[in-house]
């Protein structure tokens, strides 16, 4: 008996210790200035220095507060440190409560104008959430960070490697984050939050379209001019016909499936049309034209033996 | 064997065939509705095409079900089997019936018995629809209905797309026999005295 209870205890100290060794080499990775707001930002908990009770103290972070680290040296923006973008007053702790009123950045003002990046279009986009139901409905207050956090922004469907899965489910993560999430809806709106699933029970297979297509296929328009159309429609706009996708002239030629599609469209024949959808079957928007020959030719010999079939029993009988 | 009526269609096996042919026609007009229908002018509605189709195909499939226990239970199932020697010398012979001695007025090569209720060739082309066909439809209809059986990728092609394209060739191969089979059994003096046989059961001879 005592002897598991040592060994229980020998197995817990270790993994303290490699979990300590773990956490402080994701760290590693971030610039010293960085680990210095990770220390509390990076973790469930924080602790610092009460100069009025001259005591350490521990204390749960909020977890909206909470920044991931490992994803945050994956962003675009890795190289930042947090003070290019926060006040370096955040330096000290506790933070000044003026602080708060400090304005935060949005992704037009380092982007706008800038020809580094022009061909990711921000102004464009901005035009087009600007015209969207969000905007409409909560002007500033939802702004580009409403879907892009900008501690681990980075692009995933202009990512030649991103699968279309992956593309999906990152996608549908900005939507549900917020449409799924009561707590993060409410800062918003008063209104009771719609249950996605029962808005959406007129579409069968539900679980496998959300996991196949985007919410922005049906809720924004095609556009050609655009990567990624930003503009959400209202809901009485969106699409409902499922021949919009399941057609040979489906959207998601011109949504979900334009990367691939511009990669392949030198290759227009033969088989073009299942091979840009490697990833996906979609009914109606796949067909192999030499099947569909093929099958022609059997169907037309088979027509004609019966049209000389049937000609020669009228000819015969009389 | 004048005019003395041969009961070559058990009622089971002309409930399973009626059924069946309704399916059938359903999911063919379904399927060809979903694979090539457009948005400016759908054949039928793709939703009711989806709802039909399923429907159909599980009907259709139970029904396969009874046909092999059938096939298995009765004596059915011998008509089914058929011997690889000699079967082009047996092809041939009816073919040629077909295609010139049946206008001669010459008399049947493979005259209909109870022992004998196909042709070889009615014989070869029920067993491949029948055993064949049906089954790898069915099974890639099941795999398309719930595609998480499937697996994901094979020489990364998706899964759901091979299945997919087995399905529909399968599916022309059927509406390929029966439109043969449909033309086949109006041969005769009377193009559709079969039709009422495989209603009423009795096969009457020429
Ligand atoms: C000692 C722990 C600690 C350190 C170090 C720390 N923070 Fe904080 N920070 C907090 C806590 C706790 C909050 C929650 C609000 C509060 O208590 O003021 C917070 C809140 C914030 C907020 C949200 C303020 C608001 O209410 O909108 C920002 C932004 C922030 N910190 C940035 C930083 C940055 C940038 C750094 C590094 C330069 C940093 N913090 C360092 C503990 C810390
Ligand atoms: C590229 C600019 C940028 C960088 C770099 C950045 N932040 Fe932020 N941060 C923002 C913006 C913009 C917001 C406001 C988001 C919003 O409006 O929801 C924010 C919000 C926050 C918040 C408060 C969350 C909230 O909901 O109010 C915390 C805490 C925070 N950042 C911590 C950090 C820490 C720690 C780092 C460094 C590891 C960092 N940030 C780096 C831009 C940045
Ligand atoms: C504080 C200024 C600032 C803000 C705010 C900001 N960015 Fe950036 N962003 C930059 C800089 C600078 C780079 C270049 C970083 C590098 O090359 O390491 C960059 C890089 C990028 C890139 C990568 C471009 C590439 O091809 O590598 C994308 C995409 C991007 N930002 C999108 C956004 C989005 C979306 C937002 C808003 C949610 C945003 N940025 C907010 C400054 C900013
Ligand atoms: C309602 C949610 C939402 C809002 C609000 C939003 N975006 Fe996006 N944005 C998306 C989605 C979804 C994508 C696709 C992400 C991907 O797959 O890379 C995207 C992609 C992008 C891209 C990458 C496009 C490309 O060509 O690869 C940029 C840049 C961008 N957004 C900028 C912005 C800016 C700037 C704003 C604010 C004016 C903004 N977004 C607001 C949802 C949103
Ligand atoms: C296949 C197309 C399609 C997809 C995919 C889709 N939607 Fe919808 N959505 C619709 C249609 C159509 C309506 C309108 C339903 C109605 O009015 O009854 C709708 C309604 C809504 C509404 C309004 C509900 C209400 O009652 O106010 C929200 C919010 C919404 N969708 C969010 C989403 C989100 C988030 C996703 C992704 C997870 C998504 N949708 C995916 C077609 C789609
Ligand atoms: C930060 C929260 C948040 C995010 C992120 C968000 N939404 Fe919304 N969305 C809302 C709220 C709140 C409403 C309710 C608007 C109202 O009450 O008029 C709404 C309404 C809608 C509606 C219904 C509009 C109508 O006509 O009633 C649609 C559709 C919708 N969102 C789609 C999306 C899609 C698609 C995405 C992802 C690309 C997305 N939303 C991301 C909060 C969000
Ligand atoms: C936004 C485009 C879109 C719309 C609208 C849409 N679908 Fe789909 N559908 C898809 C995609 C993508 C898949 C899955 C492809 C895959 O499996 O890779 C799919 C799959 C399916 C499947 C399952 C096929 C299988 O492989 O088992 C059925 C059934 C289906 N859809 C029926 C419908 C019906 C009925 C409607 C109209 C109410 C509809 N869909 C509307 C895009 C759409
Ligand atoms: C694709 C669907 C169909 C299949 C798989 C099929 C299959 C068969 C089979 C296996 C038999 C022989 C039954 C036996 O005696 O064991 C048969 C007979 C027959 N079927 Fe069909 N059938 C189909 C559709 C139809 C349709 C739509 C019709 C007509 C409306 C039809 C008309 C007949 C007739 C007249 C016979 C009796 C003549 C004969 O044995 O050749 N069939 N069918």
């Amino acid at each position: 008996m005592r002897n598991k209870l040592v060994y229980i205890l020998v197995f817990l100290f270790f993994q303290v210790i490699s979990f300590k060794l773990i956490a402080q080499e994701d760290q590693a990775n971030l610039s010293k200035s960085n680990r210095h707001c990770a220390n509390c930002h990076g973790n469930k908990y924080y602790s610092f220095f009460n100069s009025v009770t001259e005591q350490d103290q521990r204390k749960r972070m909020n977890p909206f507060f909470i920044i991931d680290t490992v994803a945050y040296k994956q962003g675009v923006h890795r190289e930042f440190s947090c003070e290019d973008c926060h006040a370096s007053e955040y330096n000290t702790y506790p933070h000044a409560p003026e602080l708060k009123l400090e304005p935060k950045f949005s992704c037009l003002d380092c982007h706008g104008g800038d020809e580094t990046y022009a061909h990711y279009q921000f102004e464009d986009i901005e035009i087009e959430v600007d015209n969207s139901v969000h905007k409409n409905a909560f002007g500033f207050q939802f702004g580009c960070a409403q879907c892009h956090d900008l501690h681990s922004y980075k692009p995933v469907a202009r990512n030649k490697k991103s699968l279309i899965k992956e593309i999906v489910s990152a996608d549908n993560q900005m939507c549900l984050s917020c449409h799924n999430n009561l707590s993060k809806y409410q800062i918003l709106t008063d209104h009771t939050k719609p249950e996605l699933l029962s808005t959406h029970d007129w579409l069968p297979n539900q679980e496998l379209h959300f996991m196949h297509v985007r919410c922005i296929e049906c809720h924004t328009p095609v556009t050609d001019t655009i990567m990624v159309s930003h503009k959400i429609l209202p809901k009485e706009k969106a699409v409902h016909l499922c021949s919009d996708c399941h057609s040979t002239n489906s959207i998601l030629r011109g949504k979900l499936y334009k990367y691939t599609a511009k990669q392949l469209r030198s290759t227009e024949k033969g088989f073009y049309n299942s091979m840009f959808l490697n990833e996906a079957y979609v009914i109606g928007a796949n067909r192999n034209i030499y099947l569909n020959i093929i099958s022609l030719i059997m169907l037309g010999g088979a027509f004609i033996g019966i049209a000389i079939h049937i000609a020669l029993r009228i000819i015969k009988k009389k | 064997m004048e005019n003395h009526k041969l009961y070559l269609y058990p009622v089971w096996l002309r409930v399973w065939h009626g059924i069946n042919a309704i399916c059938i026609i359903i999911l063919m007009f379904t399927g060809l509705s979903m694979q090539y229908g457009n948005i400016d002018y759908p054949l039928i509605p793709f939703k009711t095409s989806v709802s039909l189709h399923n429907f159909c195909g599980v009907v259709a499939s139970v029904g396969f079900i009874v046909f092999i226990v059938g096939n298995f239970l009765s004596d059915n199932g011998i008509h089914y089997r058929f011997k690889i020697r000699g079967l082009y010398k047996r092809f041939y012979k009816q073919i040629m019936y077909y295609a010139s001695g049946y206008f001669k007025g010459e008399p049947k090569p493979y005259p209909i018995s109870e022992e004998f209720k196909f042709n070889p060739l009615q014989r070869v082309s029920y067993a491949i629809a029948m055993y064949v066909l049906m089954p790898l439809v069915i099974f890639s209809g099941i795999g398309l209905l719930y595609p998480e059986l499937i697996v994901e990728k094979i020489f990364n092609i998706g899964g759901v797309q091979l299945t997919a394209l087995l399905h529909s060739i399968m599916g022309f191969f059927i509406a390929f026999f029966l439109l043969i089979h449909l033309y086949v059994a109006s041969i005769g003096k009377n193009p559709l005295r079969n039709y009422k046989s495989i209603i009423s059961g009795y096969h009457e001879s020429d």
